[in-house]
């Protein structure tokens, strides 16, 4: 899910397509839809027969009284889409900013991802993927209404200017509002003028979010919060090991339960359906169930890290070389260093849900999700609908992480399973322990590197061996990411890092193992293992060189490399190689994801077994910055979900059980570990990149490196622990 | 059994066991309390119990008959509530999902103590989780509700 796997992807150029006016809308004034190449626009055919407010191609709606709707194919998920992307649209628009807000559109083919082709969140895309079509929209809407006001006066489009929502032309002055309805009659311009970046006025302006209020008041609605007529709520028994089959059930204590109205077998497990959670969760746990375990009861961590040590002893399939490697490391000083990291839950605060209510012939889906036109097409699959047949209503987020972009549409899929099977309006709510045991965790992930060092200091070889599960195999993506059986997310960050380039002879493999555990892209996705490793190892190189760790990298990458950038910012601010308090310590690292690069440098201290994260200086070239709020606000989050992880946070199996079931034993981080985050910006004009997961990466090898400053020992498992 | 949430009486008919966040989610409509764990881990039921912050998804509703209970959505009409406003002025929210719980829990710290230091607000807001990170801001926006707090005070 990276910009780096799109290296031919041009948003701008996908996006030239005209955008159009679209008439016919009930709520009147102006409304600027996307047009679709010719062979999606049958799809919408039909759609066009029912009288919608808004028709499902729309990008922003002006009505009458000012106001300004922006549709937005993206789903909020904390990442402060809701803003940022209006921002954008705004910003050629050129109305009251007051006036805006932001809605989520429904799914159809206009709101396809420009570089993945389907409706979806993730990869810190949104905001470069639709940046040029936004500001498309946005133009083309200010010269519908530009003209409208020149025909009104009877003047020059040229001879109007706009003004904070209003067209103005010498004595003339009419609001957009005034002027929508009859923009809505005219043809769209075949091509527009964007603003020149210098004359920008809302993008780069730090700018407060439009949901706040909502969302301090209890009124913003995400999915666990829908109700519709008639709803049931619905609690299933799942599979206690993975793989497990149900042989049998008895439903008879269940259904005594007060408020419990069905219970209905569903492929993954037993549903049952109450007039409300308590009602559903009580009579889910009186079940009686009779499961095959199967094999999965083999499974166990322990075992696992075994056979990934074991694995990692072998050259896996190449994914980057360079040089003969293992002549280079032959007859000399071989520094070897295993690092690991465990399964996690991304458990989201929001307990994954999903509402799924039938009309005549169709299906109704409420639900906070990152893949829109996966969810559709699963529930249509099901159903035996046309996936026009499924209106896919998307709820805020209360967090996603990647839980809510599965390939299997799972948490939608059973919900519908559960609709079908009772034949009711039914929401159904996971509890906390149904998301922490229900698997598409980010992989265990284990490697084993070497490198011997130069007598320059500098590493003369280096050799990375992964061992992990693929994510992608078998999803709709392997064909696009997985190539000559390496799949890119697992060798992401390690493959192509920055220092390969000047080490002479170099190889990153990769063994792909298999087992019953689901797994998933967890915020920065391959990332999240190799910014750790690389990171810390080229660390320990540096220490071997008897070299500033600062330094040491400098001296690695290219002179106009982003990722110097980034240092050389974090290690001003930061006043590295200053002397700091009695027992602290400071590690730095760098890395680039998702087309951004940052730069952490870390401040620890430790007592006892206990490591505390004082400070952290973060720096971040993510080129055109269309929020600095925003970009702020997901580098703190990206380290508070980093820290938390690289702190405690780990899945582990026993007997093919998950061992962890809530937060008291799955910890994540808390407010009194958090620590003084700064975040600077590297001015930059180069290629815009992502900033939901790029602040991540390098937290936990920054902190590792600083606890390797402060006490001399070198932690290489996460969650990091003094013994 | 009868429950008197935001000022209004309300007459349900639950099981005795049922857990106030699930009375007032499914029975009597305010969703603006959330369900994260299910034992008081995370803290985003978080409700005001006589003014006292409570865990909301372990304790019994019939528990609380008598007393008076107030919900994010009680806790002001408009978001004017000193930190609601300091919330929205520091641009704390992400995903907003735990900001219920943590807007409840910084509301009661600040009706006890109006003027906290940082080690008053870890002791008192820890117990809230926020997988989005908004920690930092939540803390700057706990000192900032208390000087729009004090603001307030000098002004009546």
């Amino acid at each position: 899910m990276l910009r780096e796997h799109f290296p031919n992807a041009n948003p701008a150029a996908v996006t030239r397509r005209d955008f159009l006016k679209s008439a016919g809308v009930v709520s009147g004034g102006l409304v600027v839809a996307f047009c679709m190449p010719a062979g999606m626009r049958r799809a919408f055919a039909q759609e066009a027969a029912k009288p919608a407010p808004i028709p499902p191609n729309a990008f922003v709606h002006i009505a009458p009284d000012n106001s300004v709707t922006i549709l937005l194919k993206h789903s909020e998920m904390g990442q402060g889409i809701w803003t940022s992307l209006p921002m954008v649209l705004a910003e050629e628009l050129g109305c009251d900013w007051t006036r805006v807000r932001a809605e989520h559109a429904p799914a159809a083919p206009a709101y396809a991802h420009t570089a993945f082709g389907m409706q979806m969140t993730g990869g810190s895309t949104s905001t470069w993927e639709s940046f040029e079509q936004l500001r498309q929209a946005g133009a083309t809407a200010r010269a519908l209404l530009i003209q409208a006001a020149a025909q009104k006066w009877r003047t020059q489009p040229g001879d109007c200017r706009t003004e904070k929502g209003f067209v103005i032309c010498g004595e003339h002055k009419a609001s957009y509002g005034e002027l929508a309805e009859a923009a809505n009659q005219l043809p769209a311009p075949a091509d527009v003028k964007l603003k020149d970046p210098k004359d920008f006025t809302l993008i780069g302006k730090p700018t407060r979010r439009l949901d706040s209020k909502a969302k301090v008041s209890g009124t913003a609605e995400f999915g666990i919060d829908v109700k519709r007529p008639n709803m049931l709520v619905a609690v299933v028994a799942r599979a206690p090991v993975f793989g497990a089959t149900l042989k049998s059930f008895d439903a008879a204590k269940a259904k005594a339960v007060p408020g419990v109205v069905d219970v209905v077998q569903v492929p993954s497990g037993v549903a049952v359906l109450g007039k409300h959670f308590w009602a559903a969760k009580q009579g889910r746990d009186a079940l009686t169930l009779d499961w095959d375990l199967g094999a999965g009861t083999a499974l166990a961590t322990a075992v696992m890290r075994a056979d990934y040590a074991t694995l990692a002893q072998t050259t896996g399939t190449v994914a980057k070389t360079a040089g003969d490697v293992d002549a280079a490391l032959k007859g000399t000083k071989v520094i070897e260093a295993i690092y690991e990291v465990p399964f996690l839950a991304h458990a989201p605060m929001e307990p994954l849900n999903c509402t799924v209510e039938f009309g005549k012939d169709s299906c109704d889906i409420y639900t906070g999700t990152q893949f829109q036109t996966m969810d559709q097409r699963t529930a249509a699959t099901i159903l035996g609908l046309k996936p026009e047949q499924v209106n896919v209503h998307t709820t805020f987020l209360g967090g996603g992480f990647g839980r809510r972009a599965t390939p299997t549409s799972d948490f939608v899929a059973e919900a519908v399973q559960v609709a079908k099977a009772s034949g009711k309006t039914v929401k159904v709510v996971w509890t906390r322990e149904d998301d922490i045991h229900g698997g598409y965790y980010r992989p265990m992930w284990l490697s084993r590197l070497r490198a011997s060092i130069g007598k320059d200091g500098k590493p003369a070889a280096w050799a990375h061996t992964i061992v992990g599960q693929s994510i992608l195999a078998g999803t709709p993506f392997e064909k696009m990411m997985v190539k000559d059986g390496i799949d890119e997310t697992s060798v992401e960050g390690a493959a192509d890092a920055p220092y390969l380039a000047s080490i002479a002879a170099h190889r990153v493999d990769l063994h792909s193992p298999k087992s019953p555990i689901p797994v998933l892209w967890w915020r920065s996705v391959g990332h999240s293992h190799t910014g750790f490793v690389v990171e810390s190892f080229i660390d320990e190189l540096s220490v071997a060189a008897k070299k500033d760790p600062l330094e040491y990298r400098r001296a690695l990458l290219p002179a106009d490399a982003r990722e110097r950038r980034a240092l050389d910012l974090a290690a001003e601010k930061f006043g590295w190689g200053k002397a700091l308090p009695k027992g602290h310590g400071a590690g730095i690292a760098v890395h680039a994801s998702f087309g951004s690069y940052v730069a952490h440098i870390a401040e620890v201290s430790v007592e006892g077994k206990n490591i505390k994260v004082h400070r952290v200086v973060c720096a971040i070239d993510c080129g055109p910055v269309v929020n600095p709020l925003t970009v702020e606000a997901q580098m703190q989050s990206g380290i508070a979900f980093g820290l938390g992880a690289a702190l405690h946070s780990e899945i582990t199996f026993k007997d093919g059980k998950v061992e962890q079931s809530n937060f008291h034993n799955y910890q994540v981080l808390r407010l009194n570990e958090m620590p003084s985050v700064e975040v600077h910006i590297v001015p930059s004009t180069d290629k815009m990149g992502g900033v939901g997961e790029p602040g991540l990466p390098p937290i936990a090898p920054a902190v590792a490196n600083a606890v390797f400053a402060a006490t001399g020992k070198r932690l290489r498992q996460l969650p990091l622990r003094l013994a | 059994m009868k429950l008197d949430v935001n000022g209004r009486p309300y007459e349900v008919d639950v099981p005795a066991d049922m857990p106030l966040l699930w009375v007032l989610r499914d029975v009597i409509g305010l969703t603006g309390t959330k369900f994260g764990c299910g034992m008081a881990q995370c803290g985003a039921c978080t409700v005001h119990v006589d003014g006292a912050p409570l865990r909301s998804c372990v304790t019994p509703a019939a528990a609380l008959a008598g007393k008076k209970i107030t919900t994010i959505e009680g806790l002001s009409a408009d978001a004017s509530h000193a930190v609601q406003r300091a919330w929205i002025e520091t641009d704390v929210v992400q995903c907003g999902y735990c900001q219920s719980g943590q807007v409840m829990a910084a509301a009661a710290l600040l009706a006890q103590n109006s003027k906290p230091t940082d080690a008053d607000i870890d002791t008192a807001m820890s117990g809230n989780l926020c997988r989005c990170g908004t920690y930092q801001r939540i803390r700057a926006a706990v000192h900032r509700a208390s000087e729009l707090m004090q603001e307030a005070g000098h002004v009546a």
